[in-house]
């Protein structure tokens, strides 16, 4: 009988969603965001009735409902997990680790040679799993947010130096030709035409590394925290078997990460408008 | 080989600088130590020392320097012992044994690939429905992207705990997250690959009275395989680093994850540190795999110069 519930609520969803893909507005703003929320609406109807008909016990997957009444309850300390492990963490670190990158890129940036060498080694090591230095730093710097910090900073660095090196390559020698017409010198290059010209690349790298400060910061909490932050709340959480507490914790997270990738595309198109990809 | 200079002295001035670091690392552990055999250091008690920061207390003793890189249980361990000790647990030990290196890379590997083969091939899948049906592309694609991000690598152990509750254990559950991690990026580069060809080349097909079988077959699916090898990369690597923070906080008893806690709980940094230099090599090994396979393929069906 559930089934039967979840399937036809599945066959409805996906009606509706081919009346409006199939219809005129389909291109239209309000329809393309209808869509995929008509979609995820249909999937948590269906977990909803599955779970509740089928009788899933709330150890294995708690409903939908059960996991809002968790996370509206439980608001206070969402907040100061996400304080703990979002602000002073993962940001503390996606800053740091970001000047790093920038910093090192420019000093490459000089000497073609180093360019060279920087490029390779940088694309490897962004490749590797640098998470798994979680536990080293947690030793060296201690169990609070600034070994969670280290650990994001490391993380965060290399796709955002390989981004802005590859970046500031990106200008063809006409360009360069007209700035040396202009006398102008290597900052005003750099300045006027070679970081404008680096930000698309920058800004990709930056986008790859919002989700690595969240997953670096939450997984290094794993190793060592105070009682305080969104990985040792799941880590407690699942211990305790309140699987309802854990799903919160995850909703928080996914909304922390779509906010900070959003937010950074949302600069990204403000400063890079005049690229083709934003027109 | 010309490529290869710059590489080998960016490589080199990292060890460099690793190296220098080990001192001022270590130095409190090795000034202890020296203190305890009768050594003398300045200052010469351990609440004196621990008073000093790490590089005034390296210069005031530059007499203990080379100790600092011998240290059984140092807080920063040097090159050569890393380097020592993959050379020891990989080569001095049989592969069975649970001391090797290579029992524990064959139990992360076998849990990747399973993982990946399974992430990649519902990926294409996924990607094939997306790019021929309307309503999947409005409904699914805006998922796939948001997806991505989502920090669902954090949530790897406890996918672990609860599939472990239910009855689920041992490879299954690591290859789970390393599929749903190479999944995605798969399904991206696999949609933008079967869209990359342009209309002229569709409407050549439609002069040549092709079907949609055959547009697929002959013009599209090899269309997107440069798409496909460079999301594929993508893959296996978040297929290896899913399949490793699956084994980290869960208890696992072998793998790569667990040989870096061992190292961590136990108070052994050398064996942590040699556990992520093999979780390296194994990394570009895979990558390279891909890309011998991608240089292959493109070579044979005449795209080798793009590669």
């Amino acid at each position: 009988m559930a089934w039967v519930i979840a399937l036809l609520i599945w066959a409805a969803g996906w009606w509706l969603n081919g009346r409006l893909a199939q219809s005129s507005y389909s291109d239209s703003r309000a329809v393309s965001l209808a869509i995929p929320a008509i979609f995820g609406i249909t999937l948590i109807a269906m977990w909803q009735v599955l779970v509740t008909m089928l009788e899933v016990s709330a150890v294995i997957l708690p409903a939908p409902s059960a996991i809002a009444a968790q996370f509206a309850e439980s608001i206070p300390i969402l907040i100061a997990d996400f304080v703990q492990t979002i602000i002073k963490g993962a940001l503390v670190g996606y800053v740091f680790g970001m000047l790093a990158a920038f910093g090192v890129a420019l000093l490459a940036d000089r000497s073609p040679f180093l360019t060279q060498g920087i490029l390779p080694v940088g694309s490897f090591m962004a490749a590797l799993p640098i998470v798994g230095t979680a536990p080293i730093f947690v030793k060296w710097f201690g169990s609070d947010w600034e070994s969670k910090a280290a650990v994001v900073a490391v993380m965060v660095f290399f796709p955002i130096l390989v981004n802005t090196v590859a970046g500031l390559k990106d200008t063809t020698a006409m360009q360069r030709d007209l700035m040396r017409t202009y006398a102008a010198g290597y900052w005003a290059t750099l300045f006027k035409l070679r970081l404008p010209a680096a930000l698309p690349f920058i800004f990709n790298g930056l986008k790859i590394a919002t989700t690595l400060a969240l997953i670096g910061a939450i997984v290094a909490e794993f190793f060592g925290s105070p009682t305080v932050g969104m990985g040792f709340r799941i880590s407690t959480s699942v211990g305790q078997l309140a699987m309802d507490m854990v799903w919160a914790e995850i909703v928080v997270a996914a909304l922390a990460g779509s906010s900070f990738y959003g937010a950074i595309a949302l600069l990204e198109k403000r400063v890079t408008f005049w690229h083709p990809s934003q027109r | 080989m010309k490529a290869l200079v710059p590489v080998v002295t960016v490589v080199a001035f990292i060890f460099a600088l690793w190296t220098a670091a080990v001192v001022p690392m270590n130095i409190h552990l090795t000034a202890d130590m020296a203190a305890r055999q009768d050594i003398p250091v300045t200052p010469a008690t351990p609440a004196e020392r621990k008073e000093v920061g790490a590089l005034a207390l390296a210069a005031q003793n530059t007499a203990v320097w080379g100790m600092a890189y011998t240290l059984d249980r140092p807080n920063l361990p040097s090159p050569h012992q890393v380097g020592a000790e993959l050379y020891k647990s990989v080569f001095t030990v049989e592969p069975t044994s649970r001391r090797s290196l290579l029992y524990h890379a064959w139990v992360t590997l076998s849990a990747t690939l399973l993982g990946f083969v399974i992430g990649a091939a519902a990926g294409i899948l996924l990607a094939v429905g997306i790019v021929y049906n309307r309503t999947m592309d409005k409904a699914v694609m805006p998922w796939a992207i948001t997806s991505q991000t989502i920090p669902i690598l954090a949530l790897a152990p406890m996918i672990i705990v609860i599939l472990g509750s239910i009855g689920i254990q041992g490879l299954l559950p690591k290859s789970i997250i390393s599929a749903y991690l190479s999944f995605f990026p798969v399904v991206v580069g696999m949609v933008k690959g079967l869209r990359s060809p342009d209309q002229m080349q569709l409407d050549l097909l439609k002069t040549y009275n092709a079907n949609p079988s055959q547009g697929f077959w002959k013009l599209r699916l090899p269309g997107s395989m440069p798409y496909l090898f460079a999301s594929l990369k993508i893959g296996i690597s978040a297929s290896l680093v899913g399949a490793i923070v699956g084994e980290l906080p869960t208890g696992a008893r072998a793998g790569f994850g667990a040989r870096m806690l061992v190292g961590d709980q136990y108070g052994q940094p050398i064996l942590t540190w040699a556990a992520l230099f093999g979780a390296a090599i194994t990394a570009a090994l895979l990558v390279a795999a891909i890309s011998l396979i991608e240089r292959k393929t493109l070579h044979r069906m005449g795209m080798g110069a793009a590669a």
